[in-house]
């Protein structure tokens, strides 16, 4: 077998011994990895693509085109909650709901900065288990762009699917008639031409970074594919393959 | 029954309502008590879902969306599939002992089955779209859209079962029967996979609660025909004879048998869960020492398991007296459990790992009184289902 078809973990034993001719085969190699870096919920960029689709999972390609998905620079959020401000109004979400959030993690005991701010908002799962429940396929996959849709004129609201997102990213909307939920923004600006979602584009920070991770020159496929920093997702025990990565800078 | 096959439809309704106004003041007020518990039930459940709201009328929310009716409806269903697992083992499995009480185990089977479906359709936000969408937009890896075939199938041939039994078609009905009751299996355990598949509930998720349901619906169901047989006696005002004492002692056997299983299941549960993960140790820490300490100990355990254990084994089922109070304890008891364990899956935050001050507490669950008298209209459709039964089918043949 040539290098270039062997799997990555013989050719990249340990990090340390990563040569930039190494890294550059690594690279090129696209999903074509696994995680040898690291284990549990934080790993290497590459091998979070590859952690998150398994290496067995799309040996060639993101399944989705576009692959939408956002990257979040968890530090730099400051909590303004703009993106919540944004997405409210936007998407018309009423008070007693959410389809983005600000959660505040406070450590006294740290060293400097004493609060840190972690957005979260519908992982757009690759295998989602809301849609495995709904049972009328009300909550389904877009098979174009992989956002987890609602077709609201279907929904029983039965709630399961709510009882089975492992990132309470839903909720009844009584105005709608169906539960509400993240869609990128696909409704109100994604599918009539805007490039990003109001939440993002609210963002002063430049916390949240929405793009397509099947385009080697969008910002999040160079984000999710570099070795520097490490990306990580939530809950990933629960085997859902989300779309919404973590990472710092 | 040949003077029932010569009377026209007409004369059956006339001497069946003869019967129920000649039932006597007691019959007739427990009829109304019930009659009146299923319209104001219906009455709520109706008035939450489409006037009020429930987001206002229900105490769910988004963190715990699944709670009291949901565990109602399980408790009713679960039931339902009890007493055709226990009808089946005379009418369809030829044990001579259990043959008494099949008729009335269908027709209550039939009863609990529909009081499931009033509860769940008095919680769902638009059951009529899941008439339509059921059909017109399925999701085959969906629990919930195999429950609502199975038991529609199983409804179905339940009341095929019941009306060729009533017409002693014994051949006929025992295929409807082992129809009915292979459906009832997949659809219970289909209803514990509803949870068990969740995989990001460590509390329900894996393969105990299809098994666990499978194990307490015949109890259930043993407990239930106990139960009802005593009252049907009542209404009746006759005593029991001896075959359905007899019958009612096998029964409450097997129902001693069935809830030492249920015990066993419920020990190593509780075992399990000291050894897993972190939300599975807040639950049984939950479960032991917290919000469902006071259900945990004295419903579930004391007044649904240890009693009702040792009422069944101290007597060996021979006292029908005492054999009535465990069956009322389990069944009474069973719904608390049903409750305990729909909410319990949902209490640990889902951002608990994450330490954020917006998931710091467990979430927390408290019925309103909405939600209870929906569950009552439920017990309401029952229970004046059944009195009616008794009297409309005259005893359902009993000699």
């Amino acid at each position: 077998m040539a290098p270039k078809e062997q799997a990555p973990h013989k050719l990249l034993k340990k990090p340390e011994n990563i040569s930039e001719l190494d890294r550059r085969e690594f690279l090129k190699m696209g999903l074509w990895v696994t995680g040898v870096f690291a284990g549990g919920s934080i790993f290497s960029a590459v091998s979070a693509a590859a952690e998150v689709f398994p290496l067995d999972t799309y040996r060639t390609k993101y399944p989705y085109k576009p692959h939408y998905c956002m990257v979040i620079r968890v530090d730099r959020c400051i909590g303004c909650q703009l993106c919540m401000d944004a997405c409210v109004s936007v998407n018309d979400v009423p008070s007693y709901g959410w389809r983005t959030k600000i959660l505040e993690r406070q450590a006294k005991k740290a060293i400097g900065q004493k609060r840190e701010f972690i957005p979260v908002l519908c992982n757009q799962c690759n295998d989602p288990p809301c849609v495995r429940a709904c049972p009328v396929t009300a909550t389904y996959k877009d098979r174009k762009n992989g956002i987890v849709m609602m077709d609201n004129k279907k929904c029983i609201g039965c709630k399961i699917c709510m009882a089975a997102c492992p990132y309470d990213a839903r909720y009844y909307c009584e105005e709608k008639g169906a539960i509400d939920k993240c869609d990128f923004c696909f409704e109100t600006r994604l599918s009539r031409g805007v490039k990003n979602t109001a939440c993002s584009e609210a963002c002063p920070a430049d916390v949240r970074v929405f793009g397509d991770l099947s385009d080697p020159d969008d910002r999040v496929y160079k984000l999710v594919h570099q070795l520097q920093k490490p990306v990580w997702v939530l809950k990933k025990e629960a085997g859902a393959k989300p779309n919404i990565f973590y990472m710092k800078g | 029954m040949e003077s029932l096959e010569n009377l026209s439809l007409t004369d059956h309704l006339k001497s069946a309502a003869v019967r129920v106004l000649s039932g006597g003041p007691v019959y007739l007020t427990f009829l109304c008590l019930m009659g009146i518990l299923f319209i104001t039930g219906v009455a709520f459940g109706i008035h939450s879902v489409y006037i009020e709201g429930s987001r206002h009328a229900y105490g769910t929310s988004r963190e715990v969306p699944l709670a009291m009716l949901i565990a109602t409806y399980a408790f009713f269903v679960i039931i339902s599939t009890g007493l055709c697992m226990v009808s089946s083992i005379g009418h369809i499995f030829g044990v001579a002992s259990f043959q008494p009480i099949a008729k009335r185990a269908v027709l209550l089977s039939v009863i609990t089955i529909c009081s499931g479906f009033l509860v769940i359709g008095l919680e769902l936000e638009n059951p009529f779209r899941l008439a339509i969408y059921l059909f017109l937009s399925p999701n085959f890896t969906s629990n919930i859209w195999w429950m609502g075939v199975l038991y529609s199938f199983e409804v179905v041939l339940l009341i095929i079962e019941f009306i060729l039994l009533m017409l002693d078609r014994h051949r006929a009905s025992t295929v409807a029967g082992l129809l009915g009751i292979i459906f009832g299996i997949a659809a219970i355990s289909n209803l514990g996979g509803v949870f068990a598949m969740l995989n990001g509930r460590e509390f329900w998720y894996g393969s105990y609660l299809p098994i666990f349901f499978i194990a307490s619906a015949v109890l259930m169901g043993s407990a239930a025909v106990v139960f009802f047989t005593v009252i049907a006696h009542w209404v009746r005002r006759e005593p029991l004879g001896e075959a359905m004492r007899d019958s009612l002692a096998a029964v409450s056997r097997l129902a001693g048998l069935m809830l030492a299983v249920v015990m066993f299941l419920t020990i190593w549960r509780m075992v399990t869960l000291t050894v897993g993960g972190t939300h599975e140790s807040m639950v049984y820490k939950a479960f032991v020492s917290g919000a469902f300490a006071f259900n945990f100990w004295v419903f579930e355990v004391s007044l649904g398991m240890i009693i009702p254990f040792i009422l069944l084994v101290l007597t060996r089922g021979r006292s029908v007296g005492l054999s009535f109070v465990a069956a009322l304890l389990i069944i009474f008891c069973a719904f608390f459990m049903r409750l305990d364990m729909v909410v319990a899956g949902q209490i640990v935050p889902m951002y608990w790992e994450l330490g954020v001050k917006e998931y710091a507490r467990l979430n927390t669950y408290f019925p309103t009184w909405h939600e209870i008298f929906v569950v009552l209209g439920g017990v309401g459709l029952s229970g004046a289902a059944f009195l009616l039964g008794e009297k409309v089918f005259d005893g359902l043949g009993e000699a």
